[in-house]
């Protein structure tokens, strides 16, 4: 177990190290783009050569990397320069946001999806598993910002049941638990549609199994035979993926988060990459690859603890 | 469906036991039973024909140039004699933009998928039949790479690259190729020390004929599914770049983009948006039926 423990977290660490160094050096190679940036367009050569030595960015880049991951490790990630505070503060600020539409999600996903998964992988080939199946189907091939567009056009512009957007702030007239429903709708429409195709493929399979056959065989009634014996086992493999949809839902949200304009971890990503606010994607990069290897570590552990044939 | 990029902000699990397990059969037979015996495939492959039809006859049956503007038509911009599908924000005919967008993605979709799958390929036999610091080295990179959420890595590298058709194919061919390295790896591992592959190898044949001819046929049917699965998350993940603004460059037409340039129109005419946004998801959707029907008829195979 100690073993175990040590080998990830070194893992982690080569891991992160490598990521962040990579980013690093893509972004700040050419120093001059940063002080560009920051002194704006009209600046003289002469003034940008001056802003570079005072900010120290004439050093070579091992050196400015170094002392910048120094600085990330006491928790100062710098200054933004588009939202002109500490990038720090914007982080967990933003973050927060995309935690709460995500924890919503997760804890709707997970029971949709073991539901419609288990129900249709228990018959299969019934019409239930037909139904489920190509409901999944569908739903895992609408892309975010299109099934944010029909459902925009049906609760919104057809019924008016729900708010455009989510900026979280309740100013519109609209409680902030509404400007999480569509959000929310579209991610777990989305997600669902690729787990329960996930979750059906492993109750399939452990429902070709020669013990499950036996239970049936024996006397028990199908609904036992579901809920005692294949359950729990149909969720061992599907387990490390369910908890993957932790990574998607912390980094991978910036679709929504454009959509519905929601103030979340995405959303600041891409506004940062495109104004190239350089601390901003370093840190937020780190962030997300930190969480990434987390939930896989969590889902490698979960998955021993579940099936007792794999030891650490 | 148990290992995919999923969309382009999510990190694949990699498992590669559904698609792994995929009967071997010759490609062709693969398609024909497939098409022939399942009904979500047919219907998968007929949406995907519709598509491709009308990428190739888009020069020919498209009623207007895609870029055309018709300042007279943005009076009354919905479906109407003159233009069938009604005109955007700009007066320019949708229906002419759309069959021009199909061209667009199903040229970038399989060439990037195509190029993923090439590198992956090569990457994961060698990793296979090599083994060692070859193989540890082509993993642990996998690895780096497969750890950044892929839409944030999609967002640095187009950001400070510049969007492009080719960075776009370059992008999604780097960050699928793991996954591909993977199952054609698992399945290397699996044949390398069948007694044929031996038998190739005393024959005295290159370590390319082997790994060419005696090892990768073995990969074909999950390779082919994979294919399939892999070309709808492309088609989201180029959809995706072009709604945040960093997918094709305009004015050329690309259904991302189209979403994108209209949203903020939907209230008052939704069909320029919703159009491009049924477009976009009937793709994907034959994609993804023709892959989960493929995957059925291999698997009664």
């Amino acid at each position: 177990m100690a073993r175990f423990w040590a080998k990830q977290l070194a893992n982690m660490a080569i891991t992160l190290f490598a990521v962040s160094f990579l980013v690093f050096v893509l972004n700040e190679l050419s120093p001059g783009d940063v002080v560009r940036k920051i002194i704006g367009p009209y600046a003289t050569q002469d003034q940008v050569e001056r802003v570079t030595q005072q900010m120290g960015l004439d050093r070579p880049v091992l050196v400015r990397y170094f002392e910048w991951m120094g600085n990330a490790l006491r928790g100062d990630f710098g200054q933004s320069l588009i939202y002109k505070r500490p990038v720090a503060e914007v982080l967990w600020d933003r973050l927060g946001n995309t935690l709460l539409l995500a924890g919503v999600c997760f804890a709707i996903i997970v029971p949709f999806s073991v539901f419609l998964g288990v129900l249709a992988g228990m018959r299969e080939r019934s019409w239930i598993d037909r139904s489920v199946s190509v409901f999944s189907s569908v739903c895992a091939s609408i892309p975010e910002f299109a099934m944010g567009v029909f459902l925009l056009a049906i609760f919104v512009v057809g019924l008016g049941w729900l708010p455009g957007a989510s900026p979280l702030r309740s100013g519109d007239g609209w409680p902030i638990w509404t400007q999480l429903v569509l959000p929310a709708m579209v991610v777990v429409l989305y997600d669902s549609g690729y787990l329960i195709a996930m979750i059906r493929t492993s109750m399939v399979e452990v429902m070709r199994q020669p013990f499950i056959r036996t239970a049936v065989l024996k006397g028990m009634d199908f609904k036992s035979v579901v809920l005692r014996h294949a359950l729990r086992n149909a969720l061992i493999a599907p387990f490390t993926v369910i908890l993957l949809q932790i990574n998607y839902l912390v980094a991978g949200l910036v679709v929504v988060e454009m959509v519905f304009a929601y103030p979340g971890f995405g959303r600041m990503m891409l506004e940062a990459a495109l104004a190239k606010d350089i601390a901003v994607i370093e840190a937020g990069t780190l962030v997300a690859v930190f969480v990434t290897m987390m939930t896989q570590i969590v889902g490698d552990l979960g998955y021993r603890a579940l099936d007792p044939r794999i030891r650490l | 469906m148990s290992e995919t990029g999923h969309t382009a902000g999510q990190v694949a699990p990699v498992d590669t036991g559904a698609v792994g397990r995929v009967a071997t059969t010759s490609v062709g037979r693969l398609l024909w039973n497939g098409l022939t015996i399942s009904p979500i495939a047919t219907l998968g492959g007929g949406i995907i024909v519709f598509w491709a039809l009308m990428a190739v006859l888009a020069p020919v049956l498209a009623p207007y140039p895609p870029n055309q503007m018709d300042p007279m038509a943005l009076v009354d911009p919905f479906p109407s004699a003159t233009h069938w599908l009604g005109t955007d924000q700009l007066g320019r005919d949708m229906l002419s933009r759309i069959m021009w967008g199909a061209r667009t993605v199903l040229i970038v979709a399989p060439v990037a998928v195509l190029g993923a799958a090439i590198i992956g390929t090569l990457l994961g036999l060698l990793s296979g039949y090599r083994g060692g610091i070859v193989d540890t080295i082509v993993m642990r990179v996998g690895d780096v790479l497969l750890a950044f959420p892929q839409i944030i890595l999609y967002l640095i590298i187009l950001a400070k690259f510049g969007a492009s058709a080719f960075n776009i194919i370059l992008v999604i061919a780097v960050t699928k190729a793991p996954i591909i390295a993977r199952i054609v790896r698992a399945v290397t591992l699996d044949v390398k020390n069948r007694d044929y592959v031996a038998a190739a190898r005393m024959r005295g044949e290159s370590t390319l004929h082997i790994l060419l001819v005696e090892i990768l046929p073995n990969a074909r049917g999950p390779l082919i599914v994979d294919f399939f699965l892999r070309l709808g998350y492309t088609t989201i993940a180029i959809g995706v770049l072009g709604f945040l603004g960093i997918g094709l460059p305009p004015p050329d037409p690309d259904w991302g983009g189209m979403i994108k340039e209209s949203y903020g129109l939907i209230f008052v005419y939704p069909h320029m948006t919703l159009i491009p946004a049924a477009a976009v998801s009937s793709l994907v959707v034959g994609f993804n039926f023709l892959a989960t029907g493929l995957r059925e008829a291999a698997l009664d195979d």
